[in-house]
């Protein structure tokens, strides 16, 4: 028996492995070359750990192979997991960083220990202001751990979490659309080359100048430093007194070029959209985001009322919904069948969009700051925010489930003071809902008033 | 000074092979010291002497321009920077020795710019998969350079200069082979210098002196190296 349900466990562990490692390639890696297969390596196998965990809590509810080697596995998986969060994926960021350093290359080795010494001391310390613990377990225990990284985990996951309620009907009504014409963006386009031509013929002058300097001998300096500005005020050739002067300009016109070409590329993504709406997709994620709206409205709603009538909920979604059906609604069903498939989707599709969520977050913000230099060390944070995103997925997911369920997260997880950690989400949730509402708030306020111009 | 002709060439390449490097080091012949991502496009002047040291030596300012961006960059990028590439006389193509997929990318790169541009020479679009014939009609001059060359172990270099040569085959253009931060790959003199040089001329001619024949002609143009018919 025990064979059997092993060799499930690995072959599924090889898929979510090979899954990982395709989307790292295809997705994240598709413009840069692959030199240090390490980090892949490190990646693929964050994410197998992870799935892994999702997979064990649904082989829970429905109840798939051997209790005991369900239990074993889960033992095994978090050990693994957090092996992975707290001593591989930490040092392999601290060697790759210092790497990248050309002055600590020789002692490479030694300067990542250190830093990883330095994230274990403020790992460690991050315990010390919150009541996650009970006082009876040892310094060396998976909870220690376990209860740190899920303090990490829950507020990432309460930020993204936040700005996504927000976010999420912003993007989809249509109501929210600046009114953007084909004029507008001519309009900007021809502020733009018309910036552009005025550099030109500034840069234009600044290298008619320097030849004629270099043909005379003269050489420019650029006033550095502190003396360097001293001595240029009562000693310079007149020619390169010019060339600062200009200089000065360009870099002015430059900053105003670069702002235009936003405000540009911004009126064209207006454009597309109010395109996209007009189609039935359109019509249909517009109407989605009414209901998110409303979704969100009561999500934010429901967050401070827990935190101010410090109330905690005891029953999960399924079994409240199964209660209000039979007691008020007056149908009948068999309860513990139902109970089981309902949970079953219902903690199916969290997972799967918080996956998937996760994952497309992660590729947007890997394109958006990754360069060819630091492109290991973001994809291994990123894995490391991916595996502590999962790791307290599964600690709040526990929430949803029917008590039944329940059990063997608190047996695997040990003595964690869960109701900590839902406030906690809470209260995090409500900080980055409210300061993402003022900040889209505050956008759209500004950004009327630029593109509107006579 | 600023009544001298002028010729516009684009600088084009994947982000972070050293774009802003290069026109600064054409440019001001100095090395940029504190690179930073480009947002939108930079540009910068060269003056350069068109045939130089004959008695035709006319001096002209080349306008570089370089834009920024990765191939991959949400279509409203692409559109932006699609107003960059009007009447474009010359195009440099950028790739990082040691990042394979960028010079992939510059085959990606010279579509899109040169599909901005291809009314007056009437060659057809496809469907942006890379064709050597429609390289070859194409009218605007190409540069690859690579970079980085430097980082490049002794050992591997064969290696990458094949490829590289291959690449420049396939743009039926010149290659130059550098290290950015060091001046002396473009010294007066060397060959680099020299192809660079002529690359410049290559790109004025076309913009001032065989305009007429592009004109009157259909689309059967003359190679380069027949003789214009003025004296």
């Amino acid at each position: 028996m025990t064979y059997i349900d092993n060799s499930i466990f690995f072959l599924l562990q090889i898929l979510f492995f090979g899954f990982g490692w395709l989307f790292f390639m295809r997705q994240l890696f598709k413009d840069y070359e692959v030199r240090q297969y390490v980090v892949q390596v490190i990646f693929s196998v964050t994410f197998a750990f992870s799935c892994t965990m999702f997979e064990l809590i649904i082989f829970e509810i429905l109840k798939v192979l051997n209790s005991s080697s369900r239990y074993f596995h889960w033992k095994m998986n978090l050990c693994v997991i957090l092996l992975i969060l707290v001593f591989m994926v930490p040092f392999y960021i601290g060697y790759f960083i210092v790497s990248n350093i050309r002055l600590l290359h020789r002692q490479r080795l030694l300067f990542s220990c250190l830093l990883w010494l330095t994230f274990m001391y403020f790992f460690w310390k991050l315990g010390d202001p919150f009541p996650i613990l009970s006082p009876k377990h040892g310094i060396l225990s998976i909870e220690q751990l376990i209860s740190r990284v899920g303090v990490i985990g829950v507020t990432l996951m309460a930020l993204l979490s936040g700005f996504g309620a927000v976010n999420c009907p912003y993007t989809y009504m249509s109501y929210f659309l600046r009114n953007v014409t084909d004029a507008d963006i001519l309009a900007l386009e021809r502020r733009l080359l018309q910036t552009m031509d005025m550099i030109i013929s500034k840069k234009k002058r600044m290298a008619m100048t320097r030849r004629t300097m270099f043909q005379k001998g003269e050489v420019h300096n650029k006033p550095s430093g502190f003396w360097g500005m001293i001595k240029s005020v009562t000693t310079s050739a007149p020619g390169s007194e010019n060339l600062t002067l200009i200089q000065q300009e360009v870099d002015a016109l430059e900053e105003l070029s670069r702002q235009l070409f936003l405000e540009t590329a911004d009126l064209y993504a207006t454009k597309e959209r109010i395109e996209y709406s007009k189609t039935f997709k359109g019509k249909y994620f517009n109407f989605l985001g009414y209901f998110f709206s409303i979704y969100c409205v009561w999500k934010i709603f429901m967050a401070t009322i827990n935190i101010v009538f410090d109330r905690v909920g005891k029953t999960d979604p399924v079994t409240r919904g199964i209660e209000i059906t039979v007691n008020y609604l007056g149908i009948q069903f068999d309860v513990k069948f139902w109970s089981q498939h309902i949970s079953f989707i219902l903690v199916g599709i969290i997972i799967v969009t918080s996956i998937r969520g996760l994952l497309i977050t992660l590729t947007k913000f890997f394109y958006a700051i990754s360069s060819s230099k630091s492109s290991n060390v973001i994809v291994l944070l990123l894995a490391q925010i991916m595996g502590m995103y999962f790791v307290s997925s599964v600690l709040l997911i526990r929430m949803s489930m029917p008590l039944e369920y329940r059990t063997i997260i608190t047996e695997v997880l040990g003595e964690l003071q869960f109701n900590f950690y839902h406030r906690w989400f809470d209260v995090i949730f409500l900080v980055s809902a409210l300061s993402s509402i003022l900040f889209l708030y505050l956008a759209h306020k500004q950004a009327p008033e630029k593109h509107m111009a006579p | 000074m600023a009544s001298l002709d002028r010729v516009k060439v684009l600088v084009l390449g994947d982000s972070g092979v050293g774009k802003s490097s290069l026109v600064h080091l054409l440019c001001q012949n100095q090395v940029l010291g504190n690179p930073s991502w480009t947002v939108g496009c930079s540009v910068d002047v060269r003056v350069h002497d068109y045939k130089e040291g004959t008695p035709e030596e006319k001096t002209y300012y080349i306008e570089l321009w370089d834009v920024g961006g990765s191939v991959g960059s949400a279509s409203s990028v692409k559109s932006t920077r699609a107003v960059f590439y009007n009447s474009v006389n010359g195009i440099i193509l950028v790739h990082d020795l040691t990042n394979k997929k960028s010079s992939q990318n510059l085959y990606r790169w010279s579509l899109e710019a040169l599909n901005r541009d291809l009314v007056p020479t009437g060659v057809l679009v496809t469907n942006g998969d890379y064709d050597r014939e429609q390289f070859a009609d194409n009218q605007i001059p190409l540069l690859v350079i690579g970079t980085k060359l430097d980082q490049i172990h002794e050992g591997k270099r064969h290696e990458v200069l094949t490829r590289t040569a291959f690449l420049a085959e396939d743009f039926n253009a010149e290659e130059i082979n550098l290290d950015c931060t060091n001046p002396r790959y473009l010294a007066a003199g060397s060959s680099n210098a020299v192809k660079l040089s002529r690359f410049f001329d290559k790109v004025i001619e076309k913009r001032y002196f065989l305009r007429e024949d592009l004109v009157s002609k259909n689309c059967n143009l003359l190679p380069y190296s027949a003789p214009p018919f003025y004296p």
